[in-house]
């Protein structure tokens, strides 16, 4: 066979496969993609510069804004990381309360997922049919939080509302009413032959490499990997109920869809418990004090829908943090799409990148600007100034 | 055939062809996105959206990407209005008077059903943009795989009425004994035309060639303004047009000698027709190329030589 030209195919900075700005550059030769260069750092927001300007208190809230579909993880582990940090115990109440919100939460964003999914395959029914589902959740979420969005309910040492008596049957009925629903969807699309001869054996990411890109979440759980922090590291109420972590080995999209699929009907498990076990612990009891800012280190991990997210804080005993670091799971998973593309044909890459429900802007911590084709710092220069930061903090460790 | 020149240029620019033709197929598109709509919860476009959205592009600016050449690029668009225009003339004038039909017509509709993926080829390739080429060439395939199954579909209804090559003709072999689609190898004919119609269309699970989510938009990325709107309006006639040509040849025409209710009846064929598509279209997921390449040459291919053997031996 005659050598192919190889042409570039943007996907990216604007494209209408995906609503945030990045960059995949594929290197194709006729339909096949033989190449891929991924290019991020249009979004950066500043986040962790901002956290170091704001109190304990305050920081929820900005941590909350860096993604708007998991708006509750990012927080849960910055309150985690807050009270590691400052040494308190939450009342196991609002244990409970932030595990409910939390799956909640994981229950909206895999609908969302699997209505993206859909719409990336032209197949715009199960897209609008996904987010007409998606609905009674977040109205849930109304329910208890006051919010179909930024629930802003977690602060250091609890929550900030307490689940009423009088609130459980009505969440109860409107959980009976998504699973039946979220149900439904499931057997439509994991029976739908068309969607698995699309999807079988695409995008296929083999546990090796799983391992080597160190991916987190259903990206890594659809390839074999049994890495959930609510099950490694356990931590709110995760310990305390019944719940069956979703493996599967395929590595495909479609293991990866099966697997958010699944994992929906385990968040509704959880939530019931959580909401069965709320009747027995005293009402109001949903917060611990937090008497003195932290004077140390702290971590907090969480498994968000995408993965696992982990924040860093330190303190020194003022109201502000010294360094608030995070780390959003799209930034190990958007990665893995560099053996998980090659070969495939431009229409199954286009699913593939989208499959491990990658979020761009929550996972940029660098920008680059254009200055017209000078490098104003290097690699290594970014490094020998972030050792310096460091040393300027007081101590590297 | 005593026509004169005026009611030529009645027939093809008035009635049945440009100006009723694109209504119809801009109302179409309405049933389309309104059908859609529906069956995603959703309210729809009111009845006069797809003329609002014609007009608005009309107002637009006309981009010509650079090292395209302008003559082609922009004269793609216009030769295909101008063919899908020719097209519904021929079939639905060959509906109304029968009798007047000119030989080899069945001929002159394939050619011009032909036109409408050469246009987009040849308006994707010339605009220079690699993700149009990548469109270009999907189209090309796609077009390779159902025009073969197609041919063998309008083989079967030929044979079937035993050698007829008139439009007009076949219609009234139709009128005579019964529309081929009520016969066993008419019935597999029309289920092989339709596939090869839903993929002519470009639309899911065939919307291949023009893939949003993947290529932009593939043949008509460059397209933008008049040319985009001549484009879409060429889209919108071809719907019509091959809801009628599916009529014409499998159903009995949507016009018969019968009178009254019927009558109306029959007018609605088409838009059954194009109901069908619409709920193919809304419940697939977009095919791969080379999926959809497999799907004509084994399953419809073989489907419609079935077809075309039922109707050789008389079925």
């Amino acid at each position: 066979m005659a050598e192919l030209e190889r042409k570039i195919i943007p996907i990216g900075p604007f494209h209408p496969l995906q609503e945030e700005a990045e960059y995949f550059k594929l290197t194709v030769e006729g339909e096949k993609v033989v190449g891929l260069d991924i290019q991020l750092g249009y979004m950066h927001r500043g986040h962790e510069k901002i956290c170091e300007g704001k109190t304990y208190d305050q920081i929820p809230f900005v941590v909350e804004r860096i993604c708007g579909i998991c708006s509750t993880s990012h927080p849960f582990a910055c309150v985690q990381a807050i009270e590691d940090a400052a040494g308190i115990e939450i009342p196991p109440r609002a244990a409970y309360i932030r595990t409910i919100v939390g799956e909640l939460e994981r229950l909206h964003s895999h609908l969302l997922w699997v209505g993206l999914a859909g719409h990336f395959l032209g197949y715009n029914t199960v897209w609008m049919w996904a987010w007409k589902y998606r609905e009674p959740v977040l109205e849930m979420l109304e329910l208890i939080t006051g919010n179909r969005n930024h629930y802003a309910m977690f602060k250091p040492g609890g929550v900030r509302r307490d689940i009423e008596g009088g609130m459980i049957p009505p969440l109860l009925q409107v959980l009976d009413a998504a699973d039946k629903k979220i149900m439904m969807l499931t057997k439509a699309i994991l029976d739908d032959p068309v969607l698995h001869r699309r999807l079988e054996g695409v995008g296929v990411l083999t546990k090796e490499k799983a391992v080597e890109y160190s991916v987190v979440g259903p990206t890594a759980r659809a390839s074999g990997l049994a890495t959930d922090v609510r099950k490694d590291d356990p931590h709110a109420a995760y310990d305390w109920i019944e719940w069956e972590e979703i493996v599967l080995h395929e590595g495909d999209v479609f293991a990866k869809a099966k697997v958010r699929l699944l994992e929906c009907f385990e968040s509704t498990k959880i939530i019931r418990q959580c909401l069965g076990k709320l009747k027995d612990l005293p009402a109001g009891e949903i917060d611990a004090r937090m008497e003195y800012p932290p004077d140390g280190k702290g971590i907090g991990r969480y498994e968000a829908p995408r993965g696992e997210v982990f924040h860093y804080v330190k303190g020194d005993g003022s109201l502000y943090p010294v360094r608030y670091k995070i780390r959003a799971p799209s930034f190990m998973n958007i990665k893995s799409n560099e053996v998980a593309v090659l070969g495939a044909s431009v229409a199954d890459a286009a699913i593939t990148l989208a499959a491990v429900d990658p979020c761009y802007c929550c996972t940029e911590r660098i920008a680059a600007f254009n200055t017209k084709g000078k490098l104003l710092y290097t690699w290594d220069d970014l490094v020998k100034l972030s050792q310096e930061k460091t040393a300027r903090m007081g101590g590297g460790s | 055939m005593n026509m004169s020149v005026g009611w030529v240029f009645f027939y093809l620019l008035v009635f049945p062809g440009f100006l009723f033709t694109s209504v119809v197929g801009l109302l179409y598109t309405w049933i389309d996105r309104k059908v859609t709509a529906r069956v995603q919860f959703r309210v729809g476009p009111p009845l006069l959206q797809p003329f609002y959205d014609f007009f608005k592009l009309l107002g637009k600016d006309t981009f010509v990407p650079e090292g395209a050449p302008r003559s082609i690029f922009l004269g793609a668009p216009l030769v295909g209005l101008a063919s899908v225009s020719v097209l519904s003339t021929v079939l639905l004038v060959s509906n109304m008077f029968p009798q007047q039909a000119f030989a080899g017509d069945l001929i002159v509709v394939l050619y011009l059903f032909v036109f409408v993926p050469i246009i987009l080829i040849i308006g994707a390739s010339a605009s220079s943009n690699p993700i149009s080429a990548l469109g270009a060439s999907r189209e090309m395939t796609l077009y390779l795989a159902y025009e073969l199954p197609l041919l063998f579909a309008l083989a079967t209804i030929i044979v079937k009425s035993g050698g007829l090559l008139k439009i007009g003709d076949l219609l009234q072999w139709q009128w005579a004994n019964h529309p081929f689609l009520y016969s066993a190898s008419g019935a597999i004919a029309f289920v092989s035309a339709f596939l090869c119609m839903q993929a002519k269309l470009g639309f899911v699970p065939f919307d291949i060639a023009e893939a949003e989510q993947e290529i932009m938009g593939g043949t008509i990325l460059e397209y933008s303004g008049p040319a985009l709107a001549v484009l879409k309006l060429t889209k919108a006639m071809l719907y019509f047009t091959a809801s009628i040509f599916l009529t014409v040849f499998f159903w009995g025409g949507f016009r018969s000698p019968r009178q009254g209710w019927y009558h109306i009846l029959g007018w609605l064929k088409p838009v059954a027709i194009i109901v069908l598509i619409i709920l193919i279209k809304n419940t697939n997921p977009r095919l791969r190329i080379d999926q959809a390449l497999r799907f004509f040459w084994s399953i419809v291919l073989v489907l419609s030589i079935v077809g075309f053997i039922l109707a050789a031996v008389g079925l």
